[in-house]
């Protein structure tokens, strides 16, 4: 069945699968809706965090250390007698700034060498599919550790080392879905008209691809978060006593016998975060995906 | 078929080599030499150069890296810096353990993936489908090293079902030892598969040949064990496969976690001292291991699924 494709026309099914999948689409952007209004939630709390707790994040207090939660104390406090929950709170500034800004440079970089090894092909293809081959090889979070050791320990080395490994996915993402799309009938028109390739890629390509990267963006924004954490385990990210959500964990692993609530309430926040991601990624891919239901 | 391999081995070659390159000079960026590391902040100049002298550190970087190539074409892995002993010694054992967690987990993951991936997709949209999807999402989301603190807390200091940490003593101690790492790995790459494994099933429960199998009369049964699962557990076990390269990275990190002595761990240390050679080694082992079974997964994929082979 030849026909003409065009990106932007929503496919209007008739009779009964149009009735069944209205209630369908409305659940679908529910995620998205459930999943932004997280998101929202948690960057106000972020924002407002002086107005939530009467504590400070690195306030000390020797009289109430190793506290489980109470209610002066709703998470408990630390070994030096900090608030948690404060902390907590405080923390998803630090880490829902870790997420997006570790999120955009591998991003953009996938972006441009997936497209251009996706859509011309020959030797470009080859050498940038090497060096995915190569990066990829690697386990994620040795050459991230030996990029963070190389460069110093801290976050924004962390920024480096990601962007320096993790493009490979989208690249590999956005190449897979131009392989497919370059020979649909709308690409062709384009360039039979005499369409530049650079105005093909932007107008008719991008847009039809980069949905999945989109979607991939939101886990991986969770992933980074996850990442920073685990640096922040192996003493290579934030530094006390920043309360950055992992070296909270890590710092309460030490007391894990005693008080568990040191460790278990920040995970908590990176889950709740991830999941909020989540449900808005899977929202997008249901909305952005031009023409299906 | 043979072709096929000997194609996909040949590939291999440029990136093992370019992994050595990239490894090798990575190395040698980090500021601050083995020497000073190992001599300490309050060793003199002198002692520091010459140590340098002595292991051969202060030589131009380009006849390091031969001198590091015509090694490994001996096999010979060097000497550790900091322990003085051969590299191969040193990894050894270390290796064992890591694999031993990896093949653990493997067995773990098939057991809690394969089961759940199959009734989810089997019995679609009830209530198991429904909580199974859930859980596991909420699951995926959880750092890894989170989860195995937590299991730790429930388990081992709750329960008392498990050790905290350790490798332990013979070969049911190390299994012992070994449930609760590998459980937790288990469960960070299990949702991925069961994801994949439920959508590639429903796909073949839709597909032509199933239709005309029930046409044919088949019962129900046979159906779906002999032609769709058959079909659509390929994909799943590819990707099985394909993820032991992350596994394998996971390890490292829950190493430390529950304080194995593993490769992992072992590498991580090493880099905070500067000991090149056991960075080297143990880096370039992880990656060939993971390239190799690619590879491995990718042949056994195509010699499963005809249509890869001939594409």
């Amino acid at each position: 069945m030849a026909t003409l494709e065009t990106p932007t026309t929503p496919a209007i099914a008739v009779g009964e699968r149009a009735v069944r999948r209205w209630p369908g689409r409305w659940a679908r952007s529910r995620n998205l809706l459930i999943g932004l209004g997280i998101i929202i939630a948690l960057v106000l709390v972020a924002i407002c965090a002086p107005l939530l707790t009467p504590y400070q994040p690195q306030e000390q207090n020797y009289d109430v250390t190793l506290q489980t939660p109470s209610l002066q104390h709703l998470f408990g406090t630390d070994n030096f007698g900090r608030d948690i929950l404060t902390r907590v709170i405080y923390g998803a500034r630090i880490d829902l700034r870790v997420g997006v800004i570790a999120v955009i440079a591998p991003f953009v970089l996938g972006l441009v060498l997936g497209c251009a090894a996706g859509y011309f092909g020959g030797w470009i293809d080859t050498v940038v599919m090497r060096c995915v081959d190569i990066v990829q090889a690697f386990p994620f979070i040795v050459i991230v550790v030996a990029i963070v050791a190389v460069l110093g320990p801290g976050l924004n080395n962390m920024y480096i080392a990601v962007a320096l490994t993790a493009w490979i996915v989208y690249a590999r993402l956005i190449r897979g879905e131009i392989l497919v799309v370059k020979h649909k009938e709308f690409v062709e028109a384009a360039r039979v008209i005499g369409m530049t390739d650079l105005r093909i890629i932007r107008r008719y390509v991008l847009p039809n691809v980069i949905t999945s990267s989109i979607v991939y963006a939101m886990a991986d924004i969770a992933l980074y978060i996850g990442l920073a954490a685990a640096l922040s385990f192996l003493g290579l990210g934030a530094k006390p006593p920043e309360p950055e959500w992992g070296a909270m964990i890590t710092e309460g692993r030490a007391y894990i016998t005693t008080a568990w609530w040191m460790s278990v309430f920040p995970g908590l926040a990176m889950v709740v975060t991830g999941i909020g991601l989540s449900l808005v990624g899977d929202g997008l891919a249901d909305t952005l995906r031009p023409g299906a239901g | 078929m043979g072709q096929y391999i000997a194609r996909r081995l040949a590939q291999m070659i440029p990136v093992v080599f370019g992994i050595t390159l990239v490894l090798f000079f990575l190395l040698r960026l980090i500021p601050g030499d083995p020497a000073s590391v190992m001599l300490g902040e309050r060793a003199t100049d002198e002692a520091v150069a010459r140590l340098n002298h002595q292991l051969g550190l202060d030589q131009p970087i380009y006849v390091q890296y031969v001198y590091f190539l015509r090694q490994l074409a001996t096999l010979n892995l060097g000497t550790s810096i900091r322990y003085q002993i051969p590299v191969s010694e040193l990894l050894g054992q270390r290796l064992l353990v890591s694999l031993s967690v990896v093949a653990v987990t493997l067995v773990l993951t098939g057991l809690i993936a394969f089961p759940l991936g199959i009734l989810a997709a089997l019995k679609k949209d009830s209530l198991l489908d429904n909580a199974v999807r859930s859980v596991f999402v909420v699951m995926m989301l959880m750092p890894s090293f989170w989860v195995g603190i937590l299991l730790i807390i429930f388990f081992s200091v709750q329960l008392g079902l498990f050790p905290v940490s350790g490798y332990g003593d013979g070969l049911l101690d190390h299994l012992w030892h070994l449930f609760l790492p590998a459980l937790t790995i288990a469960l960070a790459i299990s949702p991925v598969l069961v994801r994949a494994l439920r959508s590639s099933i429903l796909e073949a429960l839709d597909a032509d040949y199933v239709r005309t199998a029930r046409a044919k009369g088949l019962r129900e049964r046979a159906v779906i064990v002999g032609h769709a699962l058959r079909n659509a557990l390929i994909p799943a076990t590819t990707l099985l496969g394909l993820s032991i390269g992350g596994l394998m990275g996971g390890t490292v990190i829950l190493e430390k976690v529950f304080s194995l002595p593993g490769a992992g761990a072992l590498l991580i240390d090493s880099i905070g001292a500067r000991d090149y050679p056991v960075v080297q080694a143990a880096t370039l082992i992880f990656a060939t291991l993971v390239i190799l079974i690619n590879l491995v997964t990718d042949i056994v994929y195509s010699f499963l699924d005809p249509r890869v082979r001939f594409a």
